[in-house]
């Protein structure tokens, strides 16, 4: 057992991060946050079931063996294979949306699961992103976590190409080359509110993503 | 393997261990950070060392280890060639057969020596039934740009690149059982093209060929790149089936082929604002910057070997 992962988590991590490696050629680009060994939120845009996936093929085999990602308890705990999937092969951490009928609070579902030292692949416009727009507005969750736990370092991660590799209700990848850009990580202010804090995340993740027209690739 | 599969590999290995103690010293000796085009020379080096790495490791295995080389060759070109293409969802199918059905195939007639259909496959199959799938789906938009596209990258990345190990199903009296030996010769020619193109530009490079594509290709990097890798391809003639005259002058074609690749792939870059293909190699560039030339000089050089010697 290694930060709370079970073997079967490790292998099929491995095994996934060399499957993302073969189909994406996935490299990771680190712009101001090298891995540290710190416990961490990785915030990323969303737009396909593989986003965190490829997040967590980047990081170093004990990083990752430590690190889930936060997913919807409606989609994911839903029917067997789901469950099995999000339960047994992959490390998430479910969290239920719906408010109405929800029986766990979310927030406290994350805490609880930074609390036992796991980092977390989280994505702050709740859901998947089938917009043209590059990136939805954030919703309080991340603001939630910066205040509850500001020792954790929040890092952006623009995820790129992704949602053409596995766009929504694919089964298959295209194999096209991606790139996850990892940022320098975001703090929360002295006294800083919500909205604010959550538009400056939103630009600091916005930043990251490639400019189609210059030598930036 | 043959004395002369024996002597060609350490002549490369002298040639690589030679560049990289000349560009060791050359790095150790300037201030730092290293300038850029002496950390592009390393890099080079470096990608050079992989490729004769993979290719001697690919020999071991024979025809088979050659073709499957090749295959994923073709794999990673065609990945970033369609990363850079415009891709709508109505492409999913057309995509995924370029890559697993088309690639495999085109590979398979090779290994089976099927050269009536490995040379019209893509060209006439392909080339009807991919728009056709494509507009069963329906979405017309940019259409003709995306069937095109799609058309240029299966003919680049698979087709063009296959007839590297097709050159060992050639059967040239006389030449049995050297096939590999050709494509060592096609390889290290147009490869030395490419490496003696830059250091002659480098170093005497004034008159730039196209300044509007590429600012590094220049008439005196040309020039003395394909002259001086036209004498060695002539030199080499010992692992062909051709007197020396023959393998110079194929040499020259393969290189001028080889440098119309590489301008027509910087035409591409720049077309949609990229340096590099892709990052294969560390960050310094994808597959198709180091095979962009082979993918035009391959199918030239096999036809005309193909026509003249058997």
């Amino acid at each position: 057992m290694r930060g709370g992962a079970s073997l079967l988590q490790i292998v099929s991590g491995s095994v996934l991060a060399v499957f993302a490696r073969a189909v994406t050629g996935v490299r990771p680009i680190w712009a101001g946050s090298a891995p540290n060994g710190r416990q961490r939120i990785y915030f990323a845009n969303h737009a396909s079931h593989g986003d965190f996936i490829l997040v967590s093929t980047c990081l170093t085999p004990v990083e990752r063996s430590r690190t889930a990602a936060v997913a919807g308890a409606d989609y994911w705990d839903s029917g067997r294979v789901r469950r099995f999937i999000s339960r047994r092969l992959l490390r998430t951490v479910l969290v239920e949306r719906n408010w109405v009928e929800r029986t766990a609070d979310p927030m406290q579902v994350m805490i609880d699961a930074l609390g036992t030292g796991q980092s977390l692949i989280f994505f702050p416009e709740g859901t998947r992103n089938m917009t043209e727009e590059p990136l939805l507005r954030f919703r309080s969750g991340l603001y939630n976590l910066a205040a509850a736990r500001p020792d954790v370092e929040l890092v952006p991660c623009w995820i790129e190409n992704m949602s053409r590799v596995l766009p929504k209700g694919a089964l298959l990848p295209i194999p096209l080359l991606c790139r996850v850009v990892f940022g320098e990580p975001v703090r929360l202010d002295e006294g800083e509110d919500r909205k604010t804090f959550l538009d400056r995340a939103r630009q600091a993740l916005l930043a990251l993503a490639p400019q189609r027209d210059g030598d930036s690739r | 393997m043959s004395d002369d599969t024996t002597r060609l590999f350490i002549g490369l290995v002298g040639v690589l261990l030679t560049a990289s103690v000349i560009a060791g010293v050359l790095s150790w000796r300037s201030p730092k950070p290293l300038p850029p085009t002496l950390d592009n020379l390393n890099a080079r080096i470096k990608a050079w060392w992989i490729m004769v790495a993979g290719i001697s490791f690919a020999f071991l295995f024979g025809t088979g280890g050659v073709i499957l080389l090749f295959a994923f060759v073709s794999f990673a070109a065609l990945r970033e060639y369609v990363t850079l293409t415009n891709t709508r969802h109505a492409d999913r199918w057309t995509l995924l057969g370029m890559f697993l059905i088309v690639n495999p195939v085109q590979y398979y007639l090779i290994w089976i020596d099927w050269y009536g259909l490995y040379s019209i496959f893509i060209p006439v199959y392909c080339f009807l039934a991919m728009p056709a799938l494509t507009a069963m789906r329906g979405d017309t938009s940019r259409f003709l740009e995306r069937v095109s596209e799609q058309q240029w990258g299966i003919m680049l990345s698979v087709y063009c690149i296959s007839h590297v190990p097709a050159l060992v199903t050639l059967p040239i009296p006389g030449n049995e059982g050297r096939g590999l030996l050709l494509i060592a010769f096609l390889i290290a020619t147009v490869q030395g093209s490419d490496v003696l193109q830059y250091v002659f530009g480098k170093l005497f490079g004034r008159h730039k060929v196209a300044p509007s594509i590429s600012p590094s290709k220049t008439w005196e990097g040309l020039i003395g790149g394909i002259a001086s890798a036209s004498l060695m391809g002539a030199g080499l003639y010992w692992l062909t089936p051709f007197s020396p005259i023959e393998a110079g002058v194929l040499a020259v074609l393969s290189c001028v082929m080889g440098f119309f690749g590489g301008l027509v792939a910087s035409a591409i870059k720049r077309d949609r604002g990229v340096k590099d293909w892709g990052h294969m190699i560390e960050g310094h560039g994808g597959m198709l910057d180091r095979a962009d030339s082979l993918v035009f000089a391959a199918p030239v050089f096999f036809h005309i070997v193909r026509y003249a010697w058997t």
